[in-house]
């Protein structure tokens, strides 16, 4: 009895856990579940307003009930006239004054971070060597995908972010045909990538991505860009500083050493796809399509599609059908034969440099 | 000529309408004109909300997609809500503050036609099948990139459309300083008069930005501009100051009538003068002030700097406090009095609580780093459709109910109009308040479609659910005007019987003059003072009956517009055909010339003679017996 009880109660509460977890969304894209202290901030700010608005409402509706059930002409009769009352200074002044102080409540932490989460003075610090002290990332938004480059160690990457964790990432935003809007939902507020200018902020990184449902945290455009502004998704993976070191220096051997899953595929890629697409993680920004050095390590085919063979072949034969408005040109059977593009697929999924 | 006789047939009466410079009329034309698009806008909103029913549906292509939030967007804020808006303030406004018209009633015929031909050029874009998609915001370098002519119908349809809007609202500004009836000073107008005048102080100053804007962005895209091609060293985040500089204002611009109708409306139907008049109007003023204030807040991703951003945010909450003190003072206007919940007023009750989660979600945005995570997702989906639905809408649907006796003389079925508020009502709360969580849960605004498993699903969900209960509603809505016209069952002049300002003092519909004699105003609430003193007339005249001078109708308002609208096809097809530069020139010439001969035609109106009046009138009376 006492025992089905028990077992009664461990189920109520796993139900109302799993209540609270649906009302906090998915951890790898919910602002609800912080796992920065950006964004942590910024759930702060948002409890605390919610608190303030909350009793607002509250007040408000119960002055509004009561007057609703007391004052009913049902009730007061047909011929009923109210008195005529011109209003109250008294009152007037207590709904100006009181929300003014709730509002400075809300003013001061409002003022605190807006300074707090625009310092990126730390971005230009140089240790004694003359090297850069925090990790600093150019992100480039381009239709539709995103190229991440990694000025001071010399590669880059694209469509997936890679950060290491418990240490300030500061970025430098700009688009490089229409505006985009870079936001990671969990980890902070997003900052728009304007085209003529660069915008920089920072971000830390505060979970490591591994236990996510995929692995990596979701990234997201927030600005319209055109027909794929849905689709224009990019990922981030967070490892800790020494996997990332070593992630860091896979990317740098892809230069000289690159992975080779298949000859005949890497012959097909020569011919098609390297007027576009680099293999090598070493280099810069400002590449026609993604950079591919990571590609087989990656999390989705084009940002968003499942990321297996069929997709990727599907995708090459049909860039349009998938992703509307995109500027990589579809290839057909004429342009690359079923047996190349198996090829072709099965060296792209090879190329990755996590060990 | 005669005035007071009237041809009939049905070529007269559409020569009547096209040609009208009547207020009233002109009212029932920008109502029916809102009515249309607001249709039209409703039916893109579907398509939308049944396009994200789903993951991954594909009930519309991507690019249909961006086409359907563009018009939508646009649609409704600029050819169904202010057009809307704008009935009520012609067919109201001068007959709350005595007046026999607006000041101009030729300038507002032709206001009424630029709006018409506006909204014309930039639905027929659908039939091009070459539709704006850069939203409504149409930001620069996106819309500068948009291929097609889409973008140019949105420049040129806007422009044709504002310049109607800024012509009306310099109308009532003038009317409003000129033409109260002796004793109507500006702390005895009726709110909606107030908030009318307020408005259109804003229209004034917020749509000469927007149609500098446009003209850069059509000079850009038509005729090799590069006001905001930053290659070429034009700046986009220009645009975006232009369009947001116009683009807050302009939120005000719909929610300040909207809080003169409610205003009117709680005061009516709870029998009791409006608690704290004074502060009333001084909220409407400093709203309308701070309104230019805020613009910003818009911006705060854009990345302006912490100085910037920290002013914008401290700025927009201040909005916050005259808001509040709207609020407490409706409350208070109820509180005390004798509540009969009308569907007007059913209308008001249902905003209250509504407009307040609309206010707190906006001062939370106002905060600047909660805003950089909910800008630009469905939160603030969410948050401007609860101040828009939630505030402009139930007040254009309670005025319409409200008002609709005073302007078609019929009374609406108050059954079918609480049926109507239930499923709207119901539906606007199902499909918005969830929407909060989505902007919480990650979901971006202005996306076509969403991948599975985000955690996304359940609530789009339920928000196409609610959509389709807001189309039920709005459907028994327009039943409800079908059958009412029909059974077409003639009301008198204070149909609800609580009316307190003066167009309750008139016939439903008024005569053409609207008042036999001016009006002597003797306080706020004018026709209350009148019933609290048992005068039989309800209205005491400041004059004797004497000739009333009346304008003469005219089509030139009309012919000038036609002649932009065709002008504009001409600047949007002269780079790639022969014949564009050609009908761009005869288009500006119709209009120079119908322009000329308005200036160069005498036309000193007529008058209605002491003697018809007082025969109208006597008719008037025995028809009511």
């Amino acid at each position: 009895m006492i025992k089905g009880l028990k077992k009664w109660r461990l189920f109520s509460l796993l139900a109302v856990f799993a209540l609270f977890m649906a009302g906090c969304g998915n951890e790898e894209i919910s602002t609800f579940q912080p796992a920065g202290q950006v964004a942590n901030d910024q759930f702060k700010l948002l409890l605390l307003a919610s608190g303030i608005m909350l009793l607002v409402i509250i007040v408000v509706v119960i002055i509004y009930t009561v007057a609703l059930f007391r004052f009913r002409r049902s009730k007061l009769g047909e011929d009923h006239i109210p008195e005529q009352v011109e209003g109250s200074h008294t009152l007037e002044l207590l709904w100006t004054f009181i929300p003014i102080v709730l509002l400075l409540i809300l003013a001061i932490p409002t003022v605190h971070y807006t300074y707090k989460l625009g310092d990126v003075k730390a971005m230009e610090a140089v240790d004694d060597d003359g090297n850069a002290e925090n990790l600093v990332v150019d992100v480039t938004a381009k239709l539709y995908w995103w190229e991440f480059e990694y000025p001071d160690l010399g590669i880059v990457t694209a469509q997936e972010l890679v950060v290491p964790t418990d240490e300030k990432v500061y970025f430098n935003l700009i688009a490089a045909d229409v505006k985009h809007s870079f936001w990671i939902p969990s980890v902070g507020g997003k900052l728009d990538t304007n085209v003529e200018n660069v915008n920089k902020f920072y971000l830390s990184f505060e979970k490591e991505s591994e236990g996510l449902k995929d692995g990596v945290f979701y990234g997201k455009c927030a600005e319209l860009c055109g027909p794929s502004h849905a689709l224009m998704d990019f990922k981030v993976k967070t490892l800790p500083r020494d996997q990332f070191d070593s992630w860091v220096a896979g990317m740098q051997e892809t230069a000289e050493e690159p992975v080779v899953a298949n000859a005949d595929g890497e012959e097909v890629f020569s011919q098609s796809c390297i007027g576009c697409h680099a293999v090598s993680g070493v280099g810069e920004s400002g590449a026609q399509g993604p950079n591919l050095a990571s590609f087989g390590d990656r999390n989705r085919v084009a940002g968003f599609l499942e990321h297996d063979e069929e997709n990727l072949k599907d995708w090459i034969r049909d860039t349009q059908k998938h992703k509307p408005g995109n500027t990589m040109p579809s290839f057909s059977k004429d342009q690359i034969s079923d047996e190349d593009l198996d090829a072709l697929a099965e060296y792209l999924m090879g190329l990755k440099v996590a060990k | 000529m005669s005035s007071v006789a009237q041809k009939s047939g049905f070529g007269a009466t559409l020569w009547d309408w096209l040609t009208t410079v009547d207020h009233k009329k002109i009212g029932i034309l920008y109502l029916l004109g809102g009515l249309f698009f607001f249709v039209l806008g409703g039916i893109e909103a579907m398509i939308i909300r049944l396009q994200l029913i789903t993951p991954n549906n594909d009930l519309v292509s991507a690019g249909l997609f961006n086409d359907l939030i563009t018009m939508h967007g646009t649609t409704m804020i600029f050819l169904a809500a202010m057009p809307m808006l704008f009935g009520f303030m012609n067919a109201i406004m001068p007959l709350q503050i005595g007046a026999r018209d607006v000041a101009f009633p030729f300038i507002n015929s032709l206001g009424f036609w630029m709006f018409a031909f506006g909204g014309l050029f930039l639905n027929i874009s659908w039939l091009f099948g070459e539709v704006p998609d850069a939203g409504w915001t149409s930001y620069a370098s996106l819309s500068l990139h948009s291929p097609g002519h889409g973008i140019d119908f949105y420049a040129i349809g806007l422009q044709i459309a504002g310049g109607g809007t800024l012509m009306a609202g310099i109308n009532f500004l003038v009317t409003i300083i000129n033409m109260r009836a002796p004793g109507m000073t500006y702390m005895r107008m009726p709110l909606f008069t107030w908030t009318t005048f307020v408005a259109s102080a804003m229209i004034l100053f917020a749509f000469p930005p927007l149609t500098i804007g446009l003209f850069f962005l059509t000079f850009d895209r038509m005729f090799g501009g590069n006001f905001f091609d930053h290659t070429m060293g034009g700046n986009t985040i220009i645009w975006e100051h232009i369009f947001w500089i116009f683009g807050h204002p302009e939120v005000y611009i719909l929610i300040l009538p909207a809080f003169g109708i409610f205003s009117e409306v709680f005061s009516v139907f709870a029998r009791k003068r409006l608690f704290g008049y004074t502060a009333m109007v001084f909220a409407t003023v400093l709203i309308g002030f701070l309104g230019f204030m805020v613009w910003a807040h818009h911006m705060f991703t854009v990345g302006l700097g912490p100085t910037a951003n920290a002013i914008f945010a401290v700025a927009t909450m201040a909005i916050a406090v005259p808001t509040g003190v709207k609020i407490f003072n409706w409350l208070l206007t109820i509180w005390g009095g004798s509540i009969k919940v009308t569907t007007p007023m059913l209308y008001a009750l249902g905003f209250i609580p509504s407009f307040v989660m609309g206010g707190v979600t906006g001062v939370m945005q106002g905060a600047a780093p909660l805003d950089y995570q909910l800008h630009d997702s469905y939160f603030i989906v969410a948050h401007f459709h609860y101040v828009i639905v939630g505030g402009v809408v139930l007040a254009i649907f309670a005025g319409l109910h409200y008002w609709w006796p005073k302007m078609f003389g019929t009374m609406l079925n108050e059954l079918l109009g609480k049926i109507t508020f239930v499923f709207f009502f119901v539906g606007f709360h199902l499909t918005f308040l969830i929407q909060h969580w989505l902007g919480f849960w990650g979901m971006p605004r202005r996306v076509w479609t969403f991948m599975d498993g985000q955690g996304w699903n359940l609530a789009n969900f339920v928000s196409t659910i609610g959509a389709l209960s807001m189309a039920i509603g709005f459907t028994v809505m327009v039943i409800n005007i079908i059958m009412t016209t029909i059974k077409n069952e003639r009301v008198g002049n204070d149909p609800w019987g609580d009316g307190r300002t003066l167009e309750w003092a008139i016939p439903s519909p008024p005569p053409f003059y609207n008042f036999p004699a001016t009006p002597l105003v003797r306080g706020l609430d004018t026709l209350w003072i009148e019933k609290m003193e048992g005068s039989k007339e309800m209205i005491t005249p400041a004059e004797p009956i004497t000739d009333i001078h009346m304008p003469h109708g005219s089509i030139i308002p009309m012919l000038m517009t036609l002649g932009l609208f065709i002008a504009g096809f001409g600047a949007m097809f002269h780079q790639e055909t022969s014949w564009g530069l050609g009908v761009l020139i005869f288009g500006l010439a119709f209009t120079f010339v119908t322009m000329a001969i308005r200036s160069l035609k005498d036309d000193l109106g007529y008058y209605v003679t002491k003697e018809q009046i007082l025969q109208d009138q006597e008719n008037i009376k025995r028809g009511r017996n």
